[in-house]
C-alpha cells in the first residue's frame, strides 16, 4: 500500500541539489589555493596530490549535475524557470571544469611561475576564488528566495550578493591586466614556450572569476523572471 | 418484501460488516493524504498523527459527519422508484458498499490514489442504472457532483494561495519574519478554530441532539447568533492555547537569516498541528459519509419494513461504527502509508504545508457543510496546486498530478462495473 497518496505530488526540490552542486564547486576550486601554493614552492608531489582532489571533486560535480538533470523531468511544475535553471547549472559546472583544467595544464608541463610573479599571482588566484564563494553564497539564498516566493527583501539581498561578485570580478580584471604587463617585462629571460602557457593560465584563472559572474548572472535572469 | 422481512436482520448484519470494511480502508489509506503533509514535513511525528487523527478523524465523524450523509442517500439516486421494490435498493446500497471498499483495497495493494468518495458515488449509480434502471438515477444531482470535481479544487486552490501569500505578506517578506510569525500565526489558528467550530455547530450538534448550549451565564441559540459567537470563542480559545505554545517554543538564538527562517518554520510547525487535527476533522466529518450513508440506508429501509421514508434518524450505532472503523483501519494500517509519506516527501516545510492543508480542510469542512460529497484529495490537490502557484513548493510533479485525475475518472466506471456484479450476485443468492 505503498504509494498510494497524493503526496507523491510533491517532487523534489531542484533547488536543494542545485546549492549542493555549487559547494561541491566552489570546494573544487577551493583546493587551487594549496595548489598554487604548493607550484610557488616547486613542491610537485604534494601539487600532484592535490590535482587528483580537484579532478575528484570535478567528478563528484559532473555527477550531480548529471544527476539533477535526470530528477527534472518534464511533468515539473517548478517556480523557476526549467531552462534558466538547466542553464544555472552548466555554468556552475563550467567552474570546476575549468578549476580542473588550469590543475591538469600546470602539472602537465611542469609549470613553473616566476618568482617575480609569484606573490601577484597568488593574490591574483585567491580573488577569483573569491568570485566562486560569493557566488556559492548567492545561490545558497535560493532555498531563502522559496520561503519569501521569490520576491520582495530577499531578492533585493541576493542582488546585492551579486554587485558585489561584479566587484570582485572587476578586481581580477584590473589584477590580470597588472600580471599581464608584468610577465611582459621579464619575458625575454624565460622560454618562449612557458611564457606562452603562462599567459594562457593566467587567462584560464580569470576564467574561473568570468564564470562565477555568469552564475551571478543567470541567477540574475531568473529572479528578473519573476 | 417477504426478502426484507425474512432475511432483514441477516442483510443489517451484512450491510454493517461490509460498511465497516468501508470504513477500515478509508482509515487505512486515505488517512495518510489528511495527515501525511504534516509528517512530511516533520511538524508532527508518525505517533503524535495517529493520535490526532484517531481523536479527530472520529470527532470529526461524530460531530460535523451527518449532513453528508443524506446526500449520498438521498441525493444520487431516486427514492420514489424503489417504493415498491425496497429490497433491490438494499441490496443496492450493500453492493455500493463492498464495491468501493474492494476497489479501495485493489488500488491501495496497486498504489493509485483514488478517492472513496468517487468509488461509492459510482458504485451508487452502478447498480442504480444498470441493475434497476437508469431512471432511477438523479441525473441532475450526479451532473452536481461532476461539476463539484472542478469546483473543490478550484475553490480549496484559491484559498490555499490566499493563505499562504497572506503569510508571505505579513511574515516571510518582512524585516523581522520570526517577530511577525509569533505575532500573526494565532490569527491563522484563530481562522482554522473558527471555520471548523462553526461548521460543527452549525451542522453538526444537531445530529447528536444539540439546539442550544446553556454556559449558566449565557445561553447560545446554536441556529441563529449565538452559533458563530460560540465559534469565536472556541477559536480565541485555540489561538490562546496556540500562543501558549509558541511562547514556550526553543529558538536558536544565532539568527543568521538561514537559522532565521528555520526559527519562523518552528512556529508554522505549531499551526501545522492545529491544521492537522483540522485535516483529521474535516476528512473524518466528509468521508465516514461515504461508509456509513449506505449503511444507513439499508438499516433505515429494513427497520421501516421496506417503507422508504424521506426522513429518519441516524440509528445510534451507525456513526461510532464508521468511527471506529475509520480508527481502527487507521491504527492497524494507517501508520505504514504515513511513514512513507514521512520519508517520501523531502523538501516541505511547515509553512507551504500548512497553507495547502488548512485551504483544504477548509474546503472539505465548507462543502461538507453544504452537504456535497467532496472527495478530500481533490481538495488536497487542489491546495497543493495553489501553493504551487504561489511560489511556494519547489516542485510539483505535474505527471503524479495527472495520474490523480485519471485516477478519479477511472474510479466511477469501475466502482459502477463492480457494484453491478455484486448486485446481481446478491440478487441471485437472496431471491
Amino acid at each position: 500500500m505503498a504509494s498510494n497518496s497524493i503526496l507523491g505530488v510533491f517532487a523534489k526540490s531542484p533547488l536543494k541539489p542545485l546549492e549542493k552542486h555549487i559547494r561541491k564547486v566552489s570546494k573544487c576550486s577551493n583546493h587551487l589555493i594549496p595548489f598554487f601554493a604548493a607550484v610557488v614552492e616547486n613542491d610537485w608531489s604534494t601539487a600532484g596530490k592535490i590535482r587528483t582532489k580537484i579532478s575528484k571533486l570535478e567528478h563528484d560535480a559532473d555527477e550531480l549535475k548529471r544527476q539533477l538533470r535526470l530528477e527534472l523531468p518534464g511533468g515539473l511544475f517548478m517556480p523557476v524557470d526549467r531552462a534558466d535553471l538547466l542553464e544555472l547549472l552548466t555554468q556552475q559546472d563550467k567552474i570546476a571544469n575549468k578549476a580542473k583544467d588550469i590543475a591538469g595544464r600546470i602539472i602537465g608541463r611542469k609549470l613553473e611561475i616566476p618568482a617575480e610573479l609569484q606573490q601577484e599571482f597568488t593574490q591574483y588566484v585567491e580573488r577569483c576564488i573569491d568570485a566562486i564563494d560569493k557566488a556559492a553564497e548567492a545561490i545558497n539564498e535560493l532555498d531563502s528566495l522559496l520561503e519569501t516566493g521569490f520576491k520582495g527583501r530577499e531578492v533585493d539581498i541576493v542582488e546585492k550578493m551579486i554587485l558585489q561578485l561584479d566587484e570582485i570580478e572587476d578586481d581580477t580584471d584590473l589584477l590580470q591586466i597588472s600580471i599581464r604587463k608584468n610577465l611582459l617585462a621579464i619575458e625575454d629571460n624565460l622560454k618562449p614556450v612557458d611564457v606562452m602557457f603562462l599567459y594562457q593560465i593566467i587567462e584560464w584563472v580569470g576564467d574561473l572569476a568570468d564564470l562565477a559572474e555568469r552564475v551571478g548572472a543567470r541567477l540574475e535572469i531568473l529572479l528578473a523572471r519573476k | 418484501m417477504d426478502i426484507l422481512a425474512s432475511h432483514g436482520s441477516i442483510l443489517v448484519m451484512i450491510a454493517a460488516i461490509v460498511g465497516f470494511f468501508m470504513a477500515w480502508g478509508i482509515g487505512a489509506n486515505d488517512v495518510a493524504n489528511a495527515m501525511g503533509t504534516s509528517v512530511g514535513s516533520k511538524a508532527l511525528t508518525i505517533k503524535q498523527a495517529i493520535i490526532i487523527a484517531m481523536i479527530f478523524e472520529f470527532a470529526g465523524a461524530y460531530l460535523a459527519g451527518g449532513e453528508v450523509t443524506s446526500t449520498i442517500r438521498k441525493g444520487i439516486i431516486d427514492p420514489s422508484y424503489f417504493a415498491a421494490i425496497p429490497e433491490q435498493l438494499v441490496f443496492g446500497m450493500i453492493s455500493a458498499l463492498l464495491a468501493a471498499a474492494t476497489w479501495l483495497l485493489i488500488a491501495s495493494i496497486l498504489g493509485w490514489p483514488v478517492s472513496t468518495t468517487h468509488s461509492i458515488v459510482g458504485a451508487i449509480i452502478g447498480f442504480a442504472a444498470i441493475g434497476v434502471s437508469p431512471e432511477t438515477v438523479a441525473w441532475g444531482k450526479v451532473l452536481g457532483i461532476v461539476g463539484s470535481w472542478v469546483i473543490t479544487p478550484l475553490i480549496s486552490g484559491v484559498i490555499a494561495f490566499l493563505i499562504f501569500n497572506s503569510a508571505q505578506k505579513l511574515i516571510f517578506d518582512t524585516d523581522k519574519p520570526l517577530d511577525n510569525a509569533k505575532r500573526y500565526v494565532p490569527f491563522y489558528m484563530f481562522l482554522a478554530g473558527f471555520v471548523l467550530s462553526l461548521v460543527t455547530i452549525k451542522k453538526g450538534l444537531k445530529h447528536i441532539g444539540l439546539d442550544n448550549i446553556d454556559l449558566g451565564v449565557v445561553n447560545f441559540e446554536l441556529d441563529g447568533a449565538g452559533g458563530y459567537y460560540l465559534a469565536i470563542i472556541v477559536a480565541a480559545i485555540v489561538a490562546v492555547i496556540g500562543k501558549y505554545f509558541i511562547t514556550r517554543l526553543r529558538f536558536e538564538q544565532d539568527a543568521d537569516k538561514s537559522a532565521h527562517y528555520a526559527n519562523v518554520e518552528k512556529v508554522f510547525a505549531t499551526l501545522m498541528v492545529v491544521t492537522a487535527c483540522c485535516m483529521a476533522f474535516a476528512h473524518g466529518s466528509n468521508d465516514v459519509a461515504n461508509a456509513i450513508g449506505p449503511l444507513a440506508a439499508v438499516v433505515s429501509i429494513i427497520d421501516n419494513g421496506g417503507e422508504i421514508v424521506k426522513k429518519s434518524p441516524l440509528v445510534w450505532w451507525i456513526l461510532p461504527l464508521g468511527g471506529l472503523g475509520i480508527v481502527a483501519g487507521l491504527a492497524i494500517f494507517g501508520h505504514r502509508v504515513i511513514a512513507t509519506i514521512g520519508k517520501g516527501i523531502t523538501h516541505l516545510t511547515p509553512s507551504r504545508g500548512f497553507a495547502a492543508e488548512l485551504a483544504a480542510a477548509c474546503t472539505v469542512v465548507i462543502a461538507s457543510g453544504a452537504g456535497l460529497p467532496i472527495s478530500t484529495t481533490q481538495t488536497l490537490v487542489g491546495a497543493v496546486l495553489g501553493v504551487g502557484m504561489a511560489r511556494g513548493i519547489a516542485a510539483i510533479n505535474l505527471n503524479v498530478v495527472r495520474n490523480i485525475v485519471v485516477s478519479w475518472v477511472i474510479t466511477l466506471p469501475v466502482g459502477a462495473g463492480l457494484s453491478i456484479i455484486i448486485f446481481w450476485t446478491l440478487q441471485s443468492v437472496f431471491t
